[in-house]
C-alpha cells in the first residue's frame, strides 16, 4: 500500500470562479477521501430579514443567487403569498412559468459551456456561450435586467407580455432550437466529450437517494423527481414528465440537462399558447403571520424557501436550502475512488453554486 | 465522424461575422424596457420621501426642506421600487447606465427657487 497525502483543492481553481474547497486524500492517483469545507463567501443574507420590511427582502432573495436570481424571487414570493392567502392571477403564473423556465435554459447553456470549458474543448464553450448571450437578451427585454430581473413580486409579477412580445419569444426559440441542437449533439456524440464524462463519477441510484442529491443530480441516477411536479405556478396546466437518465455517469448528468433544455423550450411554447387574459398581479394589504415551507425546482435542483412571519413587516426567519448543499454528499461520494484529473470536472457536474449555498 | 461536426460549426463562424460587438466603435443598443440608470424630474417632484422607504439598498435621500432629492448611484441596485412607488410619477427608468467612475459620488438633485414658490 502507498502512503496517502493530502491535496487541497481550492478555495481557488481554474475550473470554477466560486470557493469552495476540498482536501482530497490521495493514494497515488486515486481519491480515497474528501473533506470538504465551505463558508468563504457568507454574505449573511438571511439575517437581512430583520432590517428590510418584507416587501423589500424579494430584492435580496433575488440576490442569493445570479444565475437562478428568477426562481429565488419566485420562491420567496410563494412563501409569502401562501402564509397571507393571496390569489396569484392566472396570467402571473403563466409568466413566472415563462421567466423561469428562460432561466432554466440560460443555466444549463452556461453550465454546458462551463463543462466544455472544464475539460479544455474552448470552442465549444464559447459556442455555447455565444446561443446562451440570445437568452440573456431576451431576458433583458422581458424583465429589464440580464442577471437580476426583479420581475416577479409578492402577489404577481411587474411586467405584462404583449402579443408581439409573445410572438418574438415564439420567433427567437425556433431559431434556437436547431442551433441548440446542433451543439448538443457535439456534446452527446463527440469522441472527445465521451472519453471525458462517460463512466466518470457513477452515482447509483441507491446512493442517489441515500446521500440526499437533487435535481439533474438525482433524475441522472434514475429517480423521476421533479418539483415542478408539485403543481406550483403554472406547471399543472402544462404537460411534461421529468427528464430521467439510467447511467447515472457525468455523460448522463449531461444528457439530462440537455434534455431539459429542450423540456424547457416546450414548456415555453405551451405556457405561451395557454397564457391566459387578465391582470398580473394582485394587491393586498396587511402583514404575513404564519410559516409556509415553499419548495421550487431550479435549474440545480430543489430549493426550499421557509419563512416565518409574525404579523409585523420585518419577518422572523427566512431560511433557504439550495440544491448546491443537498449535492455536496453525492460530490463527496462520487469523488471517492476517482481520479486526480477528473476531480474538476465531477465538482462541474453538481453545478455547484457557493454564493447559493452560503447566502 | 463526430470530430468534423464541432469543425463544421467552427468553420461556419470561422467566415462570418464575429458574434461579439465591435465594442467602442459600435455600442451596444439597450431595450426600451432596460433598468440603467434613475433620474429625477426635480421640478415635479413633492419631495413626499416615498422613493426613499421604498428603497432596498437605502440609496436615495430626500430633504424636504432644502428641497433636495440624492441619489447614490453606488449604491443604487436599479431595482425599479422607486420608480413604481412615486406617486407623482416625476421618477423614471432609463435604459442607458450611468458612466463609469474612479470616485464614488452621489447625484444631487435640487429643485430651483422659480418654481418653489
Amino acid at each position: 500500500m502507498s502512503e496517502r497525502m493530502v491535496i487541497p483543492f481550492g478555495p481557488q481553481h481554474p475550473v470554477l470562479p466560486e470557493p469552495i474547497h476540498l482536501n482530497l486524500v490521495m493514494e497515488d492517483e486515486k481519491v480515497v477521501d474528501v473533506l470538504p469545507s465551505i463558508g468563504f463567501v457568507h454574505r449573511g443574507l438571511e439575517m437581512l430579514v430583520k432590517k428590510k420590511d418584507f416587501n423589500a427582502y424579494t430584492y435580496v432573495a433575488e440576490r442569493v443567487c445570479g444565475i437562478c436570481s428568477y426562481m429565488h424571487g419566485m420562491g420567496y414570493c410563494q412563501a409569502i403569498e401562501n402564509i397571507m392567502g393571496i390569489e396569484v392571477p392566472e396570467r402571473a403564473l403563466y409568466l413566472r412559468v415563462i421567466g423561469a423556465e428562460f432561466s432554466r435554459i440560460h443555466s444549463h447553456l452556461l453550465w454546458l459551456g462551463l463543462c466544455a470549458d472544464a475539460f479544455g474543448f474552448e470552442s465549444l464553450f464559447m459556442h455555447t456561450w455565444k446561443l446562451r448571450e440570445q437568452i440573456l437578451d431576451i431576458m433583458e427585454e422581458i424583465t429589464g435586467g440580464r442577471v437580476i430581473f426583479s420581475a416577479v413580486k409578492i402577489g404577481g409579477v411587474k411586467r405584462d407580455l404583449d402579443e408581439a412580445m409573445l410572438t418574438k419569444i415564439l420567433d427567437i426559440l425556433n431559431d434556437l432550437e436547431p442551433q441548440i441542437k446542433e451543439i448538443s449533439s457535439v456534446f452527446i456524440e463527440s469522441v472527445t466529450v465521451r472519453h471525458r464524462l462517460e463512466g466518470v463519477g457513477v452515482l447509483s441510484t441507491e446512493d442517489a437517494i441515500s446521500t440526499g442529491a437533487v435535481g439533474p443530480m438525482l433524475r441522472a441516477s434514475g429517480v423521476s423527481q421533479d418539483m415542478r411536479k408539485l403543481n406550483y405556478a403554472a406547471y399543472g396546466q402544462l404537460d411534461f414528465d421529468p427528464i430521467v437518465e439510467k447511467n447515472g455517469d457525468s455523460m448522463a448528468r449531461c444528457k439530462v440537462r440537455i434534455r431539459e433544455i429542450f423540456q424547457s423550450i416546450d414548456l415555453i411554447r405551451q405556457a405561451v399558447k395557454k397564457l391566459p387574459q387578465g391582470t398580473i398581479d394582485t394587491p393586498f394589504k396587511g402583514n404575513p403571520d404564519g410559516e409556509y415551507f415553499a419548495r421550487l425546482e431550479q435549474p440545480r435542483g430543489e430549493v426550499i424557501y421557509y419563512v416565518k412571519a409574525n404579523g409585523t413587516k420585518f419577518l422572523d426567519r427566512v431560511r433557504v436550502r439550495t440544491p448546491t448543499l443537498a449535492n455536496l454528499p453525492a460530490l463527496v461520494k462520487v469523488l471517492k475512488g476517482c481520479d486526480l484529473a477528473d476531480v474538476p470536472i465531477l465538482v462541474l457536474t453538481i453545478d455547484p453554486c457557493i454564493s447559493c449555498t452560503e447566502r | 465522424m463526430s470530430v468534423f461536426h464541432i469543425a463544421k460549426i467552427v468553420l461556419r463562424s470561422l467566415f462570418s461575422k464575429p458574434a461579439t460587438g465591435m465594442y467602442p466603435f459600435k455600442k451596444r443598443e439597450y431595450y426600451l424596457s432596460t433598468r440603467g440608470s434613475i433620474q429625477n424630474d426635480i421640478e415635479s417632484c413633492i419631495f413626499c420621501g416615498l422613493c426613499s422607504k421604498k428603497c432596498p439598498a437605502n440609496a436615495i435621500e430626500v430633504s424636504r426642506n432644502d428641497k433636495q432629492w440624492s441619489i447614490d448611484r453606488f449604491r443604487c441596485v436599479t431595482c425599479n421600487a422607486c420608480v413604481e412607488a412615486c406617486p407623482k410619477k416625476c421618477l423614471v427608468m432609463k435604459n442607458t447606465y450611468t458612466a463609469p467612475a474612479t470616485i464614488k459620488s452621489v447625484d444631487k438633485f435640487t429643485k430651483s427657487a422659480e418654481s418653489q414658490q
